[in-house]
């Protein structure tokens, strides 16, 4: 293992049919068109000096570093900015040339300060690297004029992560143009003319209080020590990598994880990840500190009762009891009265175990994972209508996209790498329709307007898809072909007889949408006429009662105007987390088998009976919801929980806890005591996603590996936890290593039998299906007929939510996640993120605000008919009338104890996205978060830890 | 789970598949709820329609019914 280092070419690669030849050094090399002479040199493996180049970024010409001669041509132009043409003879090397770089480099030199040896960047600086290969031996000018350095200007420290040095800048711009064109931010500039040139963060802030969403664009691109990550300062250069995927949101970035033996010094993103394509967000680059944070547990641990104080024990005995309380619950109250849940933050080889020993071992199906509370009527949706749970596209779908329809997500929040991508396709000039009922940052950010942005009252998608489904099929804006050749007539007709029934209209349904008709007609004829357009979507979508609904109606729509099958269209889900994908595809539902095969098929339960060598249940098992009710009813009595916190993440807290309570043995399996595991008998310490191998499944339906970066904390990796616990309950499994576990899958998944950690090793990431069709995977699904044959359309009626706002709630809730936390945030609680996000916050637009004596910052009590709890208000326009919004990153901000037990009709997936609700002004904390905070204390007692505050 | 519970999800489904013509509606709500539901979930849906399926509508009481255990 060593440092892992990425060529730079210095100008982007450029994609063309045309090639061109040219003769570099007396060298002959064939580029594509539009290639810099830069690239086209490096290519060859001819690296020009240069600093203000580097290939995530368009060439700037302005360091004159790179400077080369052209036969024929005057002066020696700068190869970053000339694109080659054919024939062309260039000399990347001659004395005159040399002559100039070395006197470019001496002014440069002559305004740095010369402390390389006690330099953050000594050994990993370009400024370094290029005095060096330009051969600078003296710098005539001295150190005494008018400079940049001396005396120094101060640092700005000011963001947790990473220093602004002023001093060894270079005004080169990298950072500046990384944010415009990589990020799509705009938060930094160049201010000053000339020898005052500075960059400068916003308006002249500092880096935490000027517009600047961290995500490390700047500090990768600075050439020199100005932009350096603190854990670098502090620990110095790294001396070897792990390449491996982020365990945070479901864009699945692939990072270098630069390590110093057994300790990680910083994460980069990594070049060649085909989701990334090197950049990344403030979770991924930075907020990984959580993994060893002192409040990792990492002895396994029981306890009789929920009241008792935590016994620390072996492995052994831990795992043992485990094994022995499922055993008892099962021979006093059935093989029903037990199940599991799989974690989407845990690998795929690890989801597949706990799925595969609930169903072998248990002998029951009452297995579920989270995206029952997210994304499980994509699932429903996308497979009845085109015949398969996933996302159509890759991410570089985007960059193909003419309209662009972002429905119930918030990409530059939950997504943030994906909507640098989005945001890059729109300011070359894609049409952009939002339909959610806040004014999330895409529809006007720098470069970036929505040309529709459609603010619908929550709840009412079904009728807007419809609304806009009219207006397609009654204007004549329907791909006809497309649909006579791809999809079902008869489903087809049904539905176009439906939505062009008038009850459909924008007119009729405006009213109830709280949108123009005419911004619906708009919106519709945009999309419909758009050569690609492409629908992303997030849990807007799917967290209704209707949400399978949506799903089919945005299928239905992009079917019926040929938006499915090809680069840059699609329907695509932004799934919430790492795993997500891989965890609904290895079978973690309780109705099906990985590959989205129901348990009752004959033939793929034999197949599994074979492999696994026991007889499998062919009835559907309980989905969690079912399994809370049933604890609470009394038939369900025992829980498996890996790295899921229900307590805190799960809707209508109060009945999720009482669930809880009811249950004998409830064992989790965290590297946190998190929420959850306030009633839990045992605890397995979990490992993070840097402590072990496996793989993860992004959105785009690509398996990338995760690899073991450091030892795991508490000994065993998550899935050795789960086969140790297997084997107690007289289920042997013997994988010796998680490639093992991949095999299996693949033998027994007809999506992925191509699938194999060597082929992922040779591929770098492999996009499912991946098989004998297709051996290098799918990038884009169903090309030229969909995977269920004929695209079935659904019809959609609009069924209005049982969930209504009245006099006594006459506000609705709606709920979400902000940039810098994380979900239940217990990992990115536990690190600086909190200086961007503290607390959760009560946003309520001004009228609202004014009409209840609302100031800014008053503590308010938000009602529901399900609880209260307390928060702080924030007064903003991006909220429209009679609606307010929350996150749920907080577990003593309890917003789940507002939300409701209503679910989607399909899935049972939780309505978070409507809840009537109250907003007063109070001044004391709500009943329950007193209860909370009692409960709180009392188990930090109980794991032998003081609570906060206990000391005052 | 609770019989109120049961019989708003069940309706639920049934209220989906009423665009469709009845024998269709009732057949995919009753293959929906058997594709999806526990077993013991079924059984207190059959134990409503037994004790004379008050508040279930019209199509998820004929679907209801459909369950074998519903007739015993």
């Amino acid at each position: 293992m060593s440092l892992a280092t990425e060529q730079d070419f210095g100008t982007p690669a450029r994609i063309s049919e045309r090639t061109v030849t040219l003769e570099i050094d007396g060298q002959s090399v064939t580029v594509p068109a539009g290639t810099s002479v830069m690239h086209a040199a490096a290519a060859m493996g001819t690296s020009v000096p240069k600093l203000c180049a580097t290939d995530s970024m368009e060439a700037f010409g302005s360091c004159r570093l790179c400077l080369v001669e052209i036969e024929g041509r005057k002066g020696t132009p700068a190869s970053c900015t000339t694109p080659v043409e054919p024939g062309m003879k260039v000399k990347t090397q001659t004395p005159r040339i040399a002559r100039l770089r070395r006197n470019v480099m001496e002014l440069y030199i002559s305004d740095h300060p010369l402390d390389c040896l006690t330099c953050s960047a000594n050994g990993d600086c370009e400024l370094q690297d290029m005095a060096g290969a330009v051969g600078l031996r003296e710098v005539r000018y001295g150190y005494d004029g008018a400079n940049h350095f001396k005396p120094a200007k101060p640092k700005d420290e000011s963001n947790p992560y990473f220093t602004f040095e002023p001093s060894k800048c270079i005004v080169c711009s990298r950072c500046v143009r990384a944010c415009e064109e990589v990020q799509g931010t705009f938060a930094l500039t160049i201010e000053g003319r000339g020898f005052e040139s500075a960059v400068s963060a916003g308006a002249h802030e500092n880096f935490l209080d000027s517009e600047c969403v961290s995500c490390g664009a700047c500090v990768q691109a600075c050439p020199t020590a100005t932009l350096n990550e603190k854990s670098v300062i502090e620990a110095g250069a790294p001396e070897h990598s792990v390449i491996t995927t982020c365990a945070y949101c479901g864009v699945g970035c692939s990072f270098k994880a630069d390590m110093k033996g057994g300790e990680v010094v910083r994460m980069v993103p990594h070049k060649d990840g085909k989701a990334n394509h090197g950049h990344s967000c403030v979770k991924g680059r930075f907020a990984w500190g959580y993994a060893t944070h002192k409040e990792r547990i990492t002895k396994p641990m029981i306890r009789a009762s929920i009241h008792d104080p935590w016994k620390e024990v072996s492995w052994e005995e831990a795992i043992n009891h485990a094994a022995s309380e499922f055993k008892r619950i099962q021979a006093k109250y059935g093989r029903g009265s037990v199940g599991g849940i799989t974690s989407s933050r845990c690998t795929n080889e690890e989801t597949y175990l706990i799925q595969k020993l609930i169903r072998a071992a248990f002998g029951n199906n009452n297995v579920d994972t989270c995206a029952r509370v997210c994304h499980s009527p994509t699932g429903y949706g996308l497979k009845t209508t085109l015949g398969t749970s996933a996302g159509t596209q890759d991410f570089d779908s985007v960059s193909e996209a003419d309209v662009i329809m972002v429905i119930g997500a918030n990409p530059t929040d939950a997504h943030p790498v994906f909507a640098s991508r989005m945001k890059k396709r729109l300011r070359e000039g894609a049409k952009l329709i939002v339909l959610d009922p806040r004014r999330i940052d895409l529809v006007r950010t720098p470069h970036v307007e929505a040309q529709y942005h459609l603010p619908l009252r929550p709840g009412t998608n079904v009728a807007l898809l419809n609304a806009l489904s009219h207006v397609i099929v009654t204007e004549g804006l329907v791909d006809e072909d497309y649909v006579a050749e791809r999809c079902e007539k008869e489903d087809f007709d049904l539905w176009r007889a439906f939505v062009a029934e008038q009850r459909n209209s924008p007119e009729a349904l405006s009213a109830t949408i709280g949108v123009s008709a005419e911004a619906i007609r708009g919106a519709a004829r945009l999309y419909a006429g758009a050569k690609n357009g492409a629908i992303y979507y997030g849990l807007g979508v799917t967290e209704h009662s209707q949400g399978s609904t949506t799903v089919m109606a945005m299928a239905n729509m992009a079917m019926a105007t040929g938006n499915i099958g090809r680069e840059g269209v699609g329907v695509n889900p932004l799934r919430g987390q790492n795993n997500v994908q891989g965890a609904c595809d290895m079978g973690s539902f309780p109705h099906e088998f990985s590959g989205y095969r129901h348990v009752s098929e004959e033939p793929v339960r034999a197949l599994f009976e074979k492999e696994w060598g026991v007889g499998l249940d062919h009835e559907p098992g309980l989905r969690i919801p079912n399994m809370l009710d049933e604890a609470v009813e009394g038939s369900f009595k025992g829980l498996y929980i890996q790295g899921e916190d229900i307590a805190q993440s799960d809707p209508d807290t109060q009945h999720v806890t009482a669930g809880l309570r009811a249950m004998e043995c409830v064992v989790i399996q965290d590297i946190f005591l998190n929420e959850t595991a306030n009633f839990a008998h045992v605890f397995l310490p979990g490992s993070s996603f840097l402590e072990k191998d496996g793989t993860f499944t992004n959105a785009e339906r690509r398996i990338s590996r995760v690899r073991k970066a450091i030892a795991p904390l508490a000994g065993l990796a998550d899935w050795e936890v789960t086969m140790a616990l297997s084997n107690a309950l007289g289920y042997p499994m013997t994988y010796k290593h998680p490639s093992e576990i991949m095999d299996e899958i693949a033998r027994v998944t007809p999506t992925f039998t191509g699938v194999s950690y060597d082929r992922i090793d040779e591929l770098g990431s492999i996009q499912w299906p991946c098989n004998a069709k297709a051996p290098e995977g799918t990038p884009t699904m169903h090309v030229g007929g969909f995977v269920r044959g004929k695209g079935k359309f659904i019809v959609t009626e609009y069924i209005p939510t049982e969930e209504r706002a009245s006099q006594r709630f006459p506000l609705l809730l709606t709920t979400g996640r902000i940039l810098s936390q994380y979900n239940v945030g217990q990992q990115t609680r536990r690190t600086d993120n909190n200086v961007w996000h503290g607390e959760d916050f009560l946003d309520i637009h001004p009228f609202d605000a004014e009409h209840r004596g609302l100031r800014e910052g008053d503590l308010v009590a938000l009602a529901s008919r399900k609880g209260e709890v307390t928060l702080h208000a924030r007064i903003t326009e991006r909220m429209q009338p009679g609606v307010v919004y929350t996150t749920f990153h907080f577990a003593d901000s309890g917003v789940n104890v507002v939300t409701t037990e209503y679910s989607d009709w399909a899935t049972n997936c939780p309505e978070y996205k409507v809840t009537a609700v109250q907003v007063r002004r109070v001044n004391h904390m709500s009943e329950w978060q007193e209860r909370y905070r009692a409960d709180h204390d009392e188990q930090e007692r109980l794991a032998g830890r003081v609570p906060a505050g206990a000391a005052e | 789970m609770s019989q109120d519970s049961i019989v708003r999800m069940v309706n639920q489904i049934a209220t989906f598949f009423a665009t469709y013509p009845r024998p269709q509606a009732v057949e995919g709500t009753y293959d929906h709820i058997q594709k999806f539901w526990d077993p013991r979930m079924r059984k207190k849906l059959a134990e409503k329609v037994a004790a004379g399926g008050e508040g279930l509508s019209e199509i998820a009481l004929e679907a209801a019914r459909k369950f074998p255990s519903a007739k015993s």
